[in-house]
């Protein structure tokens, strides 16, 4: 359990530079222009295979491989730019800009959308469907299966404390969300569920103080401020907040569904455990 | 008059009260209101004092204001459709507040946010007597509100947009539209300075502005210092728009519908209806802050689509009275 953040780099470390060989049948000239399947297309892809990621996948705000991502030339999805790489295939996900894959079909370049994962279950999915798109199916069934023993080895804890994952503009994620998986994963109970928010949506701070959880893990605000993430700053978010460092807690591993999310749920786990010991003690 | 007035306070008080027993959370006005006041600090006295508390008094400290910088305004250029929010004011104030907020002199000074706001409201506001001066018409007056506040709006989307923060770009409605939600007793103490002082200005100008209905030339020989006036009003209407657009956003139309609304009942007297306007602004915020929260409890509808839907009918009529008295 302890080693879990070691293990998990590990894996990562070997899944980038171990399994991926030259793939025969693959194509072998990628571009991502998503977040999540840069970071994915960067564990799984063979040497020179991707030649390009989104300028995204540098900022280490959102980026749970930033470093990874400054080996690669960076793109800002758009059309132009990615057809003048010349690629043979483009991989987006499904927020990415319609009207710019519609136009690279146009011109005759394949392109591979993929869904962002909603739940823990489909991390193994999305690295299944970028082993199939990128030829790399061993590699990704390597992946697959050290991601499923780590999911698989998270262990039960006593006492379920109760959190609130709270985010610009107020929003927060229930268990149909990657978010919200992450959190009961580490044993936490998330009030969202109480409040009847499933999925993700605005929860009125009034709410959130009624529910009066016992953690709230918020995002860690921009340097530039807004006055969208001022809410996280409120009084009664900060009364809330008992723990002085669950405002810095949701970082660039809760955004993908990719095995870095093992990250996010290791640094729950030495929140829980702060949480129920030793004053309020575990049930 | 001290009907009116009588009305218009216990008004502000029962939609003070009112206003404090609303919110998404289900809790009965009596506890809610028990829990104001009690020690234990639970939930519930957190959501009292930090989040309802603090939105109802924004609610009547800009209300307020806002109500009457626009009497002032009307006053001074005796011109019933000059209005903070339609000739610019409120968006030059907005946009002084976001460049505060995004070159970080919001956090780094000590009020620099209504203070930047502020300055941008005085520029606003310079620049709409300059064009349209004492003798300006209503149409000379409404252009020039127009360009000032298209200018303000675009610079005000350019430097959201340019900013780093991925939010910053959506909070252009916020900018434009206003809105209370989720403010804390912070904000109020930010706004209460500044608020104050514009108020106790503008409230000042009764005299000169009851003088300058019989003319410039009347109120000139009746003493009334002219150029003083001018700066008074500027300095009093640049300090209340921009301590209120600061922490709420321009919220408009409050001062175009309350005065037009309450001048027969002071018989058309300026400095009668400042008075009147600041507790009928008051009302009206509230009104508008209540309505927002009743037609959709748990989002945040923004105050200036109701002020609009209430304000722009009346705006018009005004134009259409205006046209026909011209021709």
């Amino acid at each position: 359990m302890r080693s879990w953040l070691g293990i998990a780099f590990a894996l990562i470390y070997s899944a980038t530079s171990g399994f991926a060989g030259p793939s025969a049948n693959g194509p072998s000239r990628v571009v991502s222009m998503n977040l999540c399947t840069d970071q994915l297309a960067m564990m799984l892809a063979g040497p020179g295979q991707l030649a390009s990621v989104s300028y995204i996948a540098r900022d280490r705000r959102a980026s749970a491989m930033a470093q990874d991502a400054m080996a690669y030339p960076i793109n800002h999805g758009r059309a132009e730019e990615i057809y003048l790489l010349k690629p043979d295939l483009v991989i987006a996900g499904t927020f990415s800009t319609r009207a710019t894959t519609d136009m690279l079909r146009r011109f005759g370049v394949p392109v591979a959308v993929f869904e962002p994962a909603y739940s823990l279950n489909d991390i193994s999915d999305r690295i299944a469907q970028m082993g199939a798109v990128l030829g790399q199916d061993a590699a990704a069934t390597a992946l697959i299966a050290l991601f499923e023993t780590e999911i698989a080895n998270i262990s039960g804890v006593a006492g379920r404390p109760r959190a609130a994952l709270y985010a610009a503009n107020g929003y927060t994620s229930g268990q149909h969300s990657l978010a919200g998986q992450i959190l009961e994963a580490a044993g936490f109970a998330n009030i969202a569920a109480e409040l009847g928010y499933s999925h993700s949506g605005v929860l009125p701070l009034e709410l959130l103080a009624m529910a009066d959880p016992d953690v709230v893990i918020a995002t860690r605000p921009y340097e530039r401020p807004s006055r969208s993430e001022e809410i996280l700053a409120h009084p009664v978010v900060s009364a809330l907040s008992r723990h002085p460092d669950t405002g810095e807690m949701r970082d660039a591993d809760w955004v993908c569904g990719t095995p870095h999310v093992l990250n996010a749920i290791q640094k729950l786990r030495h929140l829980h455990s702060d949480t129920t010991s030793p004053e309020e003690g575990s049930e | 008059m001290m009907r009116l007035m009588v009305v218009l306070s216990a008004a502000v008080l029962a939609l003070f009260a009112l206003s404090l027993t609303l919110g998404p959370a289900p809790v009965s006005a009596a506890e809610s209101l028990a829990a104001l006041f009690s020690d234990d600090y639970g939930p519930l006295t957190l959501v009292m004092r930090e989040i309802r508390l603090p939105r109802s008094l924004l609610a009547i400290l800009i209300g307020g204001g806002l109500g009457l910088a626009g009497a002032a305004m009307q006053g001074y250029l005796r011109n019933p459709l000059a209005e903070p929010g339609l000739i610019g004011v409120s968006s030059s104030a907005a946009l002084g507040a976001v460049l505060a907020i995004n070159t970080g002199v919001a956090t780094g000074v000590a009020l620099g946010l209504p203070i930047a706001a502020l300055l941008g409201a005085l520029i606003g506001v310079g620049l709409v007597l300059l064009l349209a001066g004492p003798q300006g018409g209503s149409i000379t007056l409404i252009l020039a509100g127009i360009a000032i506040s298209a200018m303000a709006g675009a610079l005000t989307s350019l430097v959201l947009n340019l900013s780093p923060n991925p939010f910053a770009a959506n909070e252009i409605v916020f900018w434009m539209m206003g809105s209370l939600a989720d403010r804390s007793m912070l904000h109020v103490y930010l706004v209460l300075p500044f608020v104050a002082v514009g108020a106790v200005i503008l409230l000042r100008l009764g005299r000169g502005l009851d003088a300058l209905t019989l003319g410039e030339d009347a109120a000139q020989t009746m003493g009334v210092n002219l150029r003083r006036l001018r700066l008074m009003l500027v300095f009093g209407t640049a300090s209340v728009v921009g301590g209120a657009t600061a922490v709420a956003g321009a919220i408009g139309f409050i001062g175009l519908v309350v005065p037009h609304i309450l001048r027969p009942f002071v018989q058309g007297q300026p400095s009668r209806l400042l008075w009147a306007s600041a507790l009928g602004g008051a009302v009206m915020l509230q009104l508008a802050d209540i309505a927002v929260r009743v037609i959709l409890p748990a989002r945040d509808l923004k105050l200036g689509v109701v002020t609009a839907l209430v304000g722009a009918p009346l705006f018009l009529h005004l134009i259409y009275k205006t046209r026909k008295g011209q021709s």
